[in-house]
Protein backbone atom coordinates (compact mmCIF):
# COMPACT_ATOMS: atom_id res chain seq x y z
CA UNK A 1 0.00 0.00 0.00
CA UNK A 2 1.54 3.16 -0.66
CA UNK A 3 0.40 5.69 1.77
CA UNK A 4 2.05 9.01 -0.18
CA UNK A 5 -0.85 8.04 -2.61
CA UNK A 6 -3.52 7.75 0.18
CA UNK A 7 -2.39 10.71 1.67
CA UNK A 8 -3.18 12.70 -1.98
CA UNK A 9 -6.40 11.60 -1.83
CA UNK A 10 -6.96 14.08 1.45
CA UNK A 11 -7.05 17.73 0.25
CA UNK A 12 -6.92 18.34 3.90
CA UNK A 13 -3.09 17.07 4.01
CA UNK A 14 -1.92 19.89 1.51
CA UNK A 15 -2.71 22.83 4.16
CA UNK A 16 -0.09 24.16 6.22
CA UNK A 17 -0.90 24.21 10.03
CA UNK A 18 1.19 26.35 12.32
CA UNK A 19 3.18 26.54 9.01
CA UNK A 20 4.10 22.88 9.70
CA UNK A 21 2.45 20.19 7.45
CA UNK A 22 -0.19 18.68 9.44
CA UNK A 23 0.52 15.15 11.34
CA UNK A 24 -3.14 14.11 11.72
CA UNK A 25 -3.59 11.64 14.99
CA UNK A 26 -7.15 12.62 16.20
CA UNK A 27 -8.61 10.05 13.54
CA UNK A 28 -10.69 7.85 16.74
CA UNK A 29 -12.22 11.70 17.15
CA UNK A 30 -13.25 12.19 13.58
CA UNK A 31 -11.09 11.03 10.75
CA UNK A 32 -10.26 13.55 7.60
CA UNK A 33 -12.45 12.96 4.14
CA UNK A 34 -11.07 12.14 1.28
CA UNK A 35 -11.68 14.05 -2.28
CA UNK A 36 -14.51 11.75 -3.38
CA UNK A 37 -16.18 12.64 -0.78
CA UNK A 38 -16.38 15.96 -0.85
CA UNK A 39 -16.61 15.89 -4.31
CA UNK A 40 -19.73 14.01 -4.16
CA UNK A 41 -21.72 15.91 -1.74
CA UNK A 42 -20.65 18.96 -3.71
CA UNK A 43 -22.31 17.21 -7.24
CA UNK A 44 -25.24 16.11 -5.19
CA UNK A 45 -26.55 19.49 -4.63
CA UNK A 46 -25.36 20.83 -8.38
CA UNK A 47 -27.01 18.20 -10.42
CA UNK A 48 -29.38 15.99 -8.04
CA UNK A 49 -30.77 17.93 -4.68
CA UNK A 50 -34.45 17.05 -4.10
CA UNK A 51 -36.35 16.26 -0.57
CA UNK A 52 -36.69 12.56 -0.70
CA UNK A 53 -39.52 10.16 -0.59
CA UNK A 54 -41.93 13.43 -0.67
CA UNK A 55 -42.56 14.46 -4.15
CA UNK A 56 -42.90 12.73 -7.83
CA UNK A 57 -40.80 15.23 -10.20
CA UNK A 58 -38.06 13.92 -11.38
CA UNK A 59 -35.20 15.16 -8.76
CA UNK A 60 -37.17 13.74 -6.15
CA UNK A 61 -36.92 10.25 -7.74
CA UNK A 62 -33.09 10.91 -8.42
CA UNK A 63 -32.17 11.82 -5.25
CA UNK A 64 -34.54 9.51 -3.61
CA UNK A 65 -32.33 6.67 -5.35
CA UNK A 66 -29.03 7.96 -4.70
CA UNK A 67 -29.91 7.90 -0.58
CA UNK A 68 -31.54 4.58 -1.12
CA UNK A 69 -28.33 3.34 -2.82
CA UNK A 70 -26.30 4.25 0.15
CA UNK A 71 -28.41 2.20 2.03
CA UNK A 72 -27.82 -0.93 0.17
CA UNK A 73 -24.21 -0.22 -0.13
CA UNK A 74 -24.06 -0.42 3.86
CA UNK A 75 -26.24 -3.44 3.95
CA UNK A 76 -23.49 -4.97 2.00
CA UNK A 77 -20.91 -3.39 3.37
CA UNK A 78 -21.93 -4.64 7.00
CA UNK A 79 -23.47 -7.69 5.77
CA UNK A 80 -27.03 -7.00 6.91
CA UNK A 81 -29.60 -9.59 6.04
CA UNK A 82 -31.95 -6.85 4.38
CA UNK A 83 -31.95 -3.00 3.69
CA UNK A 84 -34.90 -2.54 6.05
CA UNK A 85 -31.86 -3.34 9.17
CA UNK A 86 -30.03 -0.52 8.49
CA UNK A 87 -31.36 3.27 9.78
CA UNK A 88 -29.78 6.45 9.42
CA UNK A 89 -29.61 7.84 12.50
CA UNK A 90 -27.51 11.58 12.79
CA UNK A 91 -24.69 9.88 14.98
CA UNK A 92 -23.74 6.67 16.75
CA UNK A 93 -25.00 8.55 19.83
CA UNK A 94 -28.23 9.00 18.01
CA UNK A 95 -28.32 5.30 17.47
CA UNK A 96 -27.81 4.72 20.95
CA UNK A 97 -30.15 6.33 22.27
CA UNK A 98 -32.85 5.57 19.39
CA UNK A 99 -32.75 1.78 20.92
CA UNK A 100 -32.03 2.60 24.76
CA UNK A 101 -34.74 4.91 24.46
CA UNK A 102 -37.52 2.25 22.43
CA UNK A 103 -36.09 -1.39 23.48
CA UNK A 104 -36.01 0.56 27.36
CA UNK A 105 -39.43 2.28 26.57
CA UNK A 106 -40.78 -1.32 25.57
CA UNK A 107 -38.45 -4.53 27.64
CA UNK A 108 -36.95 -2.45 30.60
CA UNK A 109 -38.74 -2.65 34.17
CA UNK A 110 -38.26 -1.42 37.79
CA UNK A 111 -35.45 -3.47 38.76
CA UNK A 112 -34.46 -4.75 35.40
CA UNK A 113 -30.33 -5.01 34.84
CA UNK A 114 -28.46 -3.16 32.06
CA UNK A 115 -24.92 -4.86 31.69
CA UNK A 116 -21.88 -2.43 30.42
CA UNK A 117 -18.66 -1.99 30.82
CA UNK A 118 -16.35 0.60 32.35
CA UNK A 119 -14.72 1.21 29.00
CA UNK A 120 -18.02 3.00 27.42
CA UNK A 121 -18.01 5.99 25.83
CA UNK A 122 -20.27 8.56 27.55
CA UNK A 123 -22.62 7.91 24.50
CA UNK A 124 -23.23 4.63 25.67
CA UNK A 125 -23.94 5.40 29.21
CA UNK A 126 -25.81 8.34 29.23
CA UNK A 127 -28.97 6.88 27.63
CA UNK A 128 -29.50 4.19 29.66
CA UNK A 129 -28.78 6.25 32.38
CA UNK A 130 -31.89 8.49 31.52
CA UNK A 131 -33.84 4.60 31.20
CA UNK A 132 -32.70 3.59 34.57
CA UNK A 133 -33.94 7.27 35.86
CA UNK A 134 -37.24 6.48 34.05
CA UNK A 135 -37.57 2.61 34.56
CA UNK A 136 -36.25 2.63 38.28
CA UNK A 137 -34.02 0.23 36.25
CA UNK A 138 -29.94 -0.85 37.44
CA UNK A 139 -26.88 -0.27 35.37
CA UNK A 140 -23.81 -2.89 36.31
CA UNK A 141 -20.46 -2.01 35.11
CA UNK A 142 -18.12 -5.10 33.74
CA UNK A 143 -15.21 -4.01 35.27
CA UNK A 144 -12.20 -3.36 33.27
CA UNK A 145 -8.39 -4.82 34.68
CA UNK A 146 -5.23 -2.69 34.58
CA UNK A 147 -4.86 -3.78 30.89
CA UNK A 148 -6.95 -1.35 29.84
CA UNK A 149 -9.48 -4.54 28.66
CA UNK A 150 -12.87 -6.17 29.73
CA UNK A 151 -12.47 -9.98 30.47
CA UNK A 152 -15.32 -12.48 29.48
CA UNK A 153 -15.67 -13.39 32.86
CA UNK A 154 -16.45 -10.17 34.56
CA UNK A 155 -19.47 -10.00 32.28
CA UNK A 156 -20.56 -13.38 32.37
CA UNK A 157 -20.47 -12.92 36.42
CA UNK A 158 -22.64 -9.80 36.50
CA UNK A 159 -25.43 -11.80 33.77
CA UNK A 160 -28.64 -12.44 36.00
CA UNK A 161 -32.04 -13.61 35.23
CA UNK A 162 -32.78 -9.49 35.57
CA UNK A 163 -30.12 -8.80 32.48
CA UNK A 164 -32.10 -6.79 29.80
CA UNK A 165 -29.77 -5.61 27.35
CA UNK A 166 -25.68 -6.16 26.89
CA UNK A 167 -24.25 -2.98 25.76
CA UNK A 168 -20.75 -2.62 25.04
CA UNK A 169 -18.41 -1.01 22.37
CA UNK A 170 -15.94 -3.36 19.77
CA UNK A 171 -13.03 -1.00 20.50
CA UNK A 172 -12.31 1.24 23.42
CA UNK A 173 -11.70 4.80 21.95
CA UNK A 174 -9.02 5.28 24.98
CA UNK A 175 -7.20 2.22 25.33
CA UNK A 176 -7.59 0.48 21.90
CA UNK A 177 -8.93 -2.77 23.65
CA UNK A 178 -11.22 -5.00 21.38
CA UNK A 179 -13.65 -6.59 22.97
CA UNK A 180 -14.93 -10.46 22.07
CA UNK A 181 -18.30 -8.84 20.48
CA UNK A 182 -18.74 -12.99 19.36
CA UNK A 183 -18.11 -14.50 22.52
CA UNK A 184 -19.83 -11.89 24.26
CA UNK A 185 -23.30 -12.70 21.27
CA UNK A 186 -23.17 -16.32 22.48
CA UNK A 187 -23.00 -16.06 25.86
CA UNK A 188 -26.01 -13.74 25.61
CA UNK A 189 -27.63 -16.21 23.35
CA UNK A 190 -28.19 -18.82 25.82
CA UNK A 191 -29.97 -16.21 28.20
CA UNK A 192 -31.71 -14.27 25.62
CA UNK A 193 -30.52 -11.32 25.87
CA UNK A 194 -29.95 -9.22 23.28
CA UNK A 195 -26.73 -7.13 22.42
CA UNK A 196 -25.62 -3.74 21.36
CA UNK A 197 -22.73 -2.70 20.31
CA UNK A 198 -21.15 0.68 20.02
CA UNK A 199 -19.38 0.35 16.69
CA UNK A 200 -18.04 3.97 15.99
CA UNK A 201 -14.41 2.67 16.48
CA UNK A 202 -14.97 -0.73 15.18
CA UNK A 203 -16.51 0.10 12.14
CA UNK A 204 -13.07 2.17 10.40
CA UNK A 205 -10.19 -0.18 11.98
CA UNK A 206 -12.45 -3.59 11.98
CA UNK A 207 -13.95 -6.12 9.56
CA UNK A 208 -17.59 -6.06 10.64
CA UNK A 209 -20.00 -8.40 9.44
CA UNK A 210 -23.07 -8.60 11.48
CA UNK A 211 -23.64 -12.40 10.49
CA UNK A 212 -20.54 -13.09 11.88
CA UNK A 213 -20.93 -10.98 15.20
CA UNK A 214 -24.23 -11.96 15.43
CA UNK A 215 -25.44 -9.09 17.68
CA UNK A 216 -29.08 -7.13 17.92
CA UNK A 217 -27.95 -3.62 17.52
CA UNK A 218 -24.03 -2.42 16.19
CA UNK A 219 -24.13 1.85 16.08
CA UNK A 220 -22.00 3.71 13.87
CA UNK A 221 -20.88 7.32 13.26
CA UNK A 222 -19.54 7.91 9.35
CA UNK A 223 -17.54 10.67 9.97
CA UNK A 224 -15.27 8.52 11.73
CA UNK A 225 -15.39 6.42 8.45
CA UNK A 226 -13.96 9.16 6.49
CA UNK A 227 -17.42 10.32 5.78
CA UNK A 228 -19.65 13.72 5.98
CA UNK A 229 -20.30 14.49 9.56
CA UNK A 230 -24.30 14.28 10.49
CA UNK A 231 -24.48 10.55 9.02
CA UNK A 232 -24.72 7.47 11.56
CA UNK A 233 -26.18 4.05 11.39
CA UNK A 234 -28.16 2.31 13.27
CA UNK A 235 -28.17 -1.87 12.68
CA UNK A 236 -30.47 -3.99 14.07
CA UNK A 237 -31.67 -7.18 13.83
CA UNK A 238 -35.14 -7.09 11.98
CA UNK A 239 -37.13 -8.96 14.60
CA UNK A 240 -36.09 -6.11 16.91
CA UNK A 241 -37.36 -3.26 14.35
CA UNK A 242 -40.38 -5.35 13.97
CA UNK A 243 -41.94 -4.91 17.53
CA UNK A 244 -39.87 -1.43 18.64
CA UNK A 245 -42.04 1.90 18.81
CA UNK A 246 -40.72 4.80 16.85
CA UNK A 247 -38.25 6.95 18.00
CA UNK A 248 -38.90 10.32 17.44
CA UNK A 249 -42.12 11.35 15.59
CA UNK A 250 -42.83 14.07 12.80
CA UNK A 251 -43.25 13.68 8.62
CA UNK A 252 -42.15 10.85 7.25
CA UNK A 253 -42.29 8.38 9.50
CA UNK A 254 -46.59 7.22 9.10
CA UNK A 255 -48.85 5.52 7.32
CA UNK A 256 -51.71 7.16 7.92
CA UNK A 257 -52.60 10.20 10.32
CA UNK A 258 -55.87 10.54 11.27
CA UNK A 259 -57.53 12.76 14.20
CA UNK A 260 -58.04 9.90 16.68
CA UNK A 261 -55.39 7.32 15.61
CA UNK A 262 -51.96 7.43 13.85
CA UNK A 263 -50.48 4.14 12.17
CA UNK A 264 -46.84 4.00 11.51
CA UNK A 265 -45.32 1.88 8.26
CA UNK A 266 -42.57 -0.80 8.91
CA UNK A 267 -38.40 0.27 9.30
CA UNK A 268 -36.14 2.10 8.00
CA UNK A 269 -39.36 4.19 7.30
CA UNK A 270 -40.80 4.31 10.94
CA UNK A 271 -37.46 5.24 12.66
CA UNK A 272 -36.27 8.12 9.97
CA UNK A 273 -38.62 11.06 10.74
CA UNK A 274 -38.30 14.75 9.33
CA UNK A 275 -36.04 15.42 6.68
CA UNK A 276 -33.22 13.80 6.20
CA UNK A 277 -29.47 14.40 6.03
CA UNK A 278 -29.48 13.70 2.20
CA UNK A 279 -26.45 14.82 0.73
CA UNK A 280 -24.16 13.72 3.73
CA UNK A 281 -25.57 10.16 3.31
CA UNK A 282 -25.28 10.10 -0.18
CA UNK A 283 -21.73 11.77 0.41
CA UNK A 284 -21.17 8.22 2.62
CA UNK A 285 -21.80 6.27 0.02
CA UNK A 286 -17.84 7.55 -1.62
CA UNK A 287 -16.27 6.68 1.90
CA UNK A 288 -17.51 2.97 1.73
CA UNK A 289 -16.08 2.88 -2.03
CA UNK A 290 -12.88 4.05 -0.44
CA UNK A 291 -12.37 1.56 2.21
CA UNK A 292 -13.43 -1.54 0.04
CA UNK A 293 -10.68 0.05 -2.97
CA UNK A 294 -8.10 0.35 -0.09
CA UNK A 295 -9.49 -3.37 1.33
CA UNK A 296 -10.29 -3.66 4.84
CA UNK A 297 -7.44 -6.68 5.44
CA UNK A 298 -4.76 -3.52 4.25
CA UNK A 299 -6.15 -0.75 6.40
CA UNK A 300 -6.06 -2.89 9.39
CA UNK A 301 -2.46 -4.41 8.40
CA UNK A 302 -1.28 -1.00 7.53
CA UNK A 303 -3.00 0.53 11.16
CA UNK A 304 -1.21 -2.49 13.20
CA UNK A 305 2.38 -1.99 11.77
CA UNK A 306 2.12 1.49 12.77
CA UNK A 307 0.64 1.12 15.69
CA UNK A 308 3.10 -1.80 16.70
CA UNK A 309 6.00 1.13 15.49
CA UNK A 310 3.96 3.93 17.44
CA UNK A 311 3.96 1.95 20.74
CA UNK A 312 7.74 0.41 20.51
CA UNK A 313 9.22 4.15 19.88
CA UNK A 314 6.94 5.97 22.46
CA UNK A 315 7.44 3.19 25.08
CA UNK A 316 11.35 4.20 24.75
CA UNK A 317 10.61 7.30 26.57
CA UNK A 318 10.53 6.75 30.06
CA UNK A 319 8.45 9.81 30.91
CA UNK A 320 5.84 8.21 28.79
CA UNK A 321 3.20 5.86 30.17
CA UNK A 322 0.86 4.50 28.13
CA UNK A 323 -2.78 3.97 29.04
CA UNK A 324 -3.76 0.37 29.22
CA UNK A 325 -1.75 -3.01 27.23
CA UNK A 326 -4.70 -4.90 25.82
CA UNK A 327 -3.68 -8.11 24.20
CA UNK A 328 -6.04 -7.48 21.18
CA UNK A 329 -5.82 -3.51 20.57
CA UNK A 330 -7.09 -1.25 17.72
CA UNK A 331 -5.66 1.99 16.27
CA UNK A 332 -5.07 3.86 19.64
CA UNK A 333 -2.25 5.07 21.92
CA UNK A 334 -3.78 7.14 24.96
CA UNK A 335 -0.77 8.21 27.18
CA UNK A 336 0.20 10.55 30.25
CA UNK A 337 3.48 12.42 30.49
CA UNK A 338 5.02 12.37 34.08
CA UNK A 339 4.40 16.00 35.07
CA UNK A 340 2.90 17.74 32.23
CA UNK A 341 -0.90 17.77 31.94
CA UNK A 342 -2.45 16.44 28.61
CA UNK A 343 -3.76 19.96 27.90
CA UNK A 344 -0.08 21.39 27.64
CA UNK A 345 1.15 18.49 26.07
CA UNK A 346 -1.70 18.83 22.98
CA UNK A 347 -0.46 22.61 23.25
CA UNK A 348 3.10 21.77 22.67
CA UNK A 349 2.30 18.91 20.07
CA UNK A 350 -0.20 21.66 17.82
CA UNK A 351 2.96 23.97 17.29
CA UNK A 352 4.66 21.34 15.52
CA UNK A 353 1.31 20.35 13.35
CA UNK A 354 0.56 17.63 15.63
CA UNK A 355 -3.20 17.37 16.60
CA UNK A 356 -4.09 14.55 19.34
CA UNK A 357 -6.60 14.82 21.67
CA UNK A 358 -6.42 15.95 25.01
CA UNK A 359 -9.19 15.44 28.31
CA UNK A 360 -11.08 12.21 29.31
CA UNK A 361 -12.41 11.51 25.45
CA UNK A 362 -15.85 11.40 26.83
CA UNK A 363 -14.64 8.37 29.35
CA UNK A 364 -14.78 9.63 32.82
CA UNK A 365 -15.30 6.64 34.70
CA UNK A 366 -12.21 4.63 32.91
CA UNK A 367 -10.36 7.46 33.38
CA UNK A 368 -10.54 8.07 37.25
CA UNK A 369 -10.17 3.71 37.19
CA UNK A 370 -7.28 4.12 35.81
CA UNK A 371 -6.26 6.93 38.47
CA UNK A 372 -5.82 10.09 36.09
CA UNK A 373 -8.39 12.67 35.14
CA UNK A 374 -6.99 12.69 31.29
CA UNK A 375 -5.15 11.69 29.25
CA UNK A 376 -3.10 12.47 25.80
CA UNK A 377 -4.36 10.53 22.81
CA UNK A 378 -2.93 9.63 19.40
CA UNK A 379 -5.36 7.60 17.43
CA UNK A 380 -4.60 6.66 13.65
CA UNK A 381 -6.47 6.47 10.32
CA UNK A 382 -5.49 4.96 6.69
CA UNK A 383 -3.20 8.07 6.20
CA UNK A 384 -1.05 7.96 8.90
CA UNK A 385 2.90 6.87 8.26
CA UNK A 386 6.12 5.83 10.27
CA UNK A 387 7.26 9.48 9.43
CA UNK A 388 3.97 10.91 11.74
CA UNK A 389 5.06 8.54 14.89
CA UNK A 390 8.80 9.80 14.46
CA UNK A 391 7.43 13.36 14.61
CA UNK A 392 5.45 12.24 16.95
CA UNK A 393 8.15 11.19 18.97
CA UNK A 394 9.90 14.26 18.78
CA UNK A 395 7.30 16.41 19.82
CA UNK A 396 6.82 14.69 22.98
CA UNK A 397 10.63 15.05 24.15
CA UNK A 398 10.28 18.46 23.45
CA UNK A 399 7.17 18.18 26.04
CA UNK A 400 9.94 16.97 27.74
CA UNK A 401 12.38 19.98 27.73
CA UNK A 402 10.28 22.62 27.98
CA UNK A 403 8.79 21.22 31.03
CA UNK A 404 12.71 20.08 31.96
CA UNK A 405 11.56 16.77 33.29
CA UNK B 1 5.88 33.39 17.76
CA UNK B 2 7.32 30.30 19.79
CA UNK B 3 6.02 27.97 22.35
CA UNK B 4 8.30 28.77 24.64
CA UNK B 5 6.76 32.00 25.21
CA UNK B 6 3.46 30.83 26.08
CA UNK B 7 5.46 28.37 28.81
CA UNK B 8 7.85 31.37 29.93
CA UNK B 9 10.41 30.33 33.13
CA UNK B 10 7.87 32.33 35.45
CA UNK B 11 4.99 29.97 34.18
CA UNK B 12 6.49 26.65 34.55
CA UNK B 13 7.65 27.70 38.06
CA UNK B 14 4.24 28.73 39.50
CA UNK B 15 3.02 25.46 37.68
CA UNK B 16 5.61 23.33 39.60
CA UNK B 17 5.75 25.02 42.64
CA UNK B 18 2.40 26.85 43.17
CA UNK B 19 2.18 29.35 45.83
CA UNK B 20 -0.42 29.35 48.51
CA UNK B 21 -1.30 26.65 47.51
CA UNK B 22 -2.75 25.13 50.62
CA UNK B 23 -6.84 25.26 52.59
CA UNK B 24 -5.89 27.74 55.53
CA UNK B 25 -8.01 27.64 58.65
CA UNK B 26 -10.28 31.27 59.35
CA UNK B 27 -11.46 31.93 55.59
CA UNK B 28 -14.93 32.88 55.26
CA UNK B 29 -15.25 33.23 51.53
CA UNK B 30 -15.07 30.70 48.75
CA UNK B 31 -15.99 29.50 45.59
CA UNK B 32 -15.63 26.49 43.13
CA UNK B 33 -14.31 27.24 39.55
CA UNK B 34 -14.62 24.06 36.75
CA UNK B 35 -13.86 24.06 33.25
CA UNK B 36 -15.76 21.33 32.02
CA UNK B 37 -13.47 20.88 28.33
CA UNK B 38 -10.38 20.73 29.86
CA UNK B 39 -11.24 19.06 33.54
CA UNK B 40 -9.45 22.34 35.17
CA UNK B 41 -10.61 22.49 38.53
CA UNK B 42 -9.89 25.21 40.89
CA UNK B 43 -11.40 25.75 44.81
CA UNK B 44 -10.61 29.49 46.27
CA UNK B 45 -10.36 30.20 49.49
CA UNK B 46 -10.15 33.78 51.33
CA UNK B 47 -10.21 35.83 54.28
CA UNK B 48 -12.20 38.89 54.03
CA UNK B 49 -11.68 41.82 56.60
CA UNK B 50 -14.22 44.45 57.54
CA UNK B 51 -11.84 46.98 56.00
CA UNK B 52 -12.77 44.75 52.64
CA UNK B 53 -9.19 44.00 52.43
CA UNK B 54 -7.77 40.21 51.48
CA UNK B 55 -6.27 39.18 54.44
CA UNK B 56 -5.20 35.86 53.13
CA UNK B 57 -5.80 33.58 50.00
CA UNK B 58 -5.12 30.45 49.11
CA UNK B 59 -6.28 27.89 46.68
CA UNK B 60 -6.67 24.25 45.93
CA UNK B 61 -7.23 22.84 42.51
CA UNK B 62 -5.79 20.66 39.57
CA UNK B 63 -5.57 21.37 36.24
CA UNK B 64 -3.06 21.91 33.34
CA UNK B 65 0.51 24.35 33.76
CA UNK B 66 -1.38 27.52 32.73
CA UNK B 67 -4.81 26.87 34.88
CA UNK B 68 -2.45 26.26 38.04
CA UNK B 69 0.43 28.43 37.20
CA UNK B 70 -2.27 31.53 36.87
CA UNK B 71 -4.15 30.52 40.36
CA UNK B 72 -0.57 30.77 41.90
CA UNK B 73 -0.08 33.84 40.57
CA UNK B 74 -3.02 36.17 41.03
CA UNK B 75 -3.28 34.52 44.92
CA UNK B 76 0.62 35.93 44.76
CA UNK B 77 -0.33 39.23 43.83
CA UNK B 78 -3.40 40.29 45.34
CA UNK B 79 -2.69 38.61 49.10
CA UNK B 80 -3.15 41.93 51.59
CA UNK B 81 -3.88 44.43 48.72
CA UNK B 82 -7.66 45.98 49.00
CA UNK B 83 -10.42 43.70 46.90
CA UNK B 84 -11.60 46.98 45.08
CA UNK B 85 -7.51 46.92 43.87
CA UNK B 86 -7.99 43.65 43.52
CA UNK B 87 -10.73 43.77 41.34
CA UNK B 88 -9.04 46.51 38.86
CA UNK B 89 -6.08 44.33 38.84
CA UNK B 90 -8.36 41.11 37.74
CA UNK B 91 -10.21 43.36 35.17
CA UNK B 92 -6.60 44.38 33.46
CA UNK B 93 -5.70 40.91 33.37
CA UNK B 94 -8.49 39.55 31.75
CA UNK B 95 -8.20 42.52 29.33
CA UNK B 96 -4.86 41.38 28.84
CA UNK B 97 -5.75 38.09 28.38
CA UNK B 98 -8.74 38.67 26.13
CA UNK B 99 -7.77 41.71 24.08
CA UNK B 100 -3.93 41.73 23.87
CA UNK B 101 -4.10 45.09 25.98
CA UNK B 102 -1.10 45.93 28.01
CA UNK B 103 -1.32 45.95 31.55
CA UNK B 104 -2.83 49.49 32.46
CA UNK B 105 -2.64 50.16 36.44
CA UNK B 106 0.22 51.74 37.62
CA UNK B 107 -0.15 50.04 41.45
CA UNK B 108 1.70 47.21 40.78
CA UNK B 109 5.34 46.90 41.44
CA UNK B 110 7.91 45.90 38.84
CA UNK B 111 8.12 42.67 39.81
CA UNK B 112 4.15 41.84 40.04
CA UNK B 113 4.06 43.23 35.90
CA UNK B 114 6.58 40.96 34.93
CA UNK B 115 4.98 38.23 36.42
CA UNK B 116 1.49 39.38 35.08
CA UNK B 117 2.76 39.85 31.95
CA UNK B 118 4.39 36.56 31.39
CA UNK B 119 0.45 35.12 31.17
CA UNK B 120 0.45 37.28 27.87
CA UNK B 121 1.33 34.77 25.56
CA UNK B 122 -1.98 32.61 26.36
CA UNK B 123 -3.54 35.01 24.06
CA UNK B 124 -2.12 33.44 20.74
CA UNK B 125 -3.87 30.54 22.29
CA UNK B 126 -7.96 30.63 21.79
CA UNK B 127 -8.52 27.25 23.27
CA UNK B 128 -6.27 27.99 26.75
CA UNK B 129 -7.97 31.66 27.42
CA UNK B 130 -10.49 29.66 29.66
CA UNK B 131 -7.84 27.73 31.38
CA UNK B 132 -5.99 31.21 32.62
CA UNK B 133 -8.78 33.29 33.23
CA UNK B 134 -10.36 30.75 35.48
CA UNK B 135 -8.94 31.06 39.04
CA UNK B 136 -9.56 34.90 38.38
CA UNK B 137 -13.70 34.29 37.54
CA UNK B 138 -13.63 32.49 40.88
CA UNK B 139 -11.91 34.59 43.19
CA UNK B 140 -14.74 37.71 41.89
CA UNK B 141 -17.46 34.76 42.27
CA UNK B 142 -15.94 33.98 45.99
CA UNK B 143 -16.52 37.38 46.93
CA UNK B 144 -19.36 38.59 45.18
CA UNK B 145 -21.09 35.83 44.05
CA UNK B 146 -24.01 33.13 44.90
CA UNK B 147 -23.56 30.52 42.50
CA UNK B 148 -20.73 29.38 44.21
CA UNK B 149 -19.65 27.59 41.39
CA UNK B 150 -17.91 28.92 38.26
CA UNK B 151 -18.72 26.85 34.85
CA UNK B 152 -16.41 28.48 31.93
CA UNK B 153 -19.28 26.89 29.90
CA UNK B 154 -22.12 28.88 30.61
C1 LIG C 1 -16.51 4.52 21.35
C2 LIG C 1 -17.31 5.73 20.97
N1 LIG C 1 -18.63 5.72 21.14
C3 LIG C 1 -19.39 6.77 20.81
C4 LIG C 1 -18.86 7.91 20.26
C5 LIG C 1 -19.76 9.05 19.93
O1 LIG C 1 -19.75 9.33 18.58
P1 LIG C 1 -20.65 10.50 18.00
O2 LIG C 1 -20.33 11.71 18.79
O3 LIG C 1 -20.24 10.60 16.58
O4 LIG C 1 -22.07 10.09 18.16
C6 LIG C 1 -17.47 7.96 20.06
C7 LIG C 1 -16.83 9.15 19.47
O5 LIG C 1 -16.34 10.04 20.10
C8 LIG C 1 -16.69 6.84 20.43
O6 LIG C 1 -15.37 6.86 20.26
Amino acid sequence: MDTKVIKSKFPIFQNKINGKQLIYLDSANSSQKPKTVIDRISKFYSKEFSNIGRSVHSLAVIATNRFEETRDLVKKFINAKSREEVIFTKNATEAINLVASTYGEKFINKGDEILITELEHHANYVPWHFIRQRKGAIIKFAECNDKGEVDIDEIKKLITNKTKIIAITHLSNVTGAIMPVKKIVDLANEKKIPVLVDGCQGAPHLEIDMQKLGCDFYAISCHKMYGPTGVGILYAKKKWLDILPPYQGGGGMIEEVKKDNITFPGSPTKFEAGTLQTAEVVGFSESIKFIEGVGIKNIMQHEREILEYGLEEIRKNNSVRIIGDPKNRGSIISFTIKGIHPHDIATILDEDGVAIRAGHHCCQILHKKMGIAASARASLGIYNTKEDIDVLKNSIKKCNKIFNN
Amino acid sequence: MDIKELYQEIILDHGKNPRNKNIFKDFNKDAKGHNPLCGDKVHIFLKLNNEMKLENISFEGEGCAISMASASIMTEIIKGKEFNVAKKIQEDFLNMIKEGSKLSLNSLSDSENTTMMSLSGVKRFPMRVKCATLAWHTFIEAVEGNKKIVNTEN
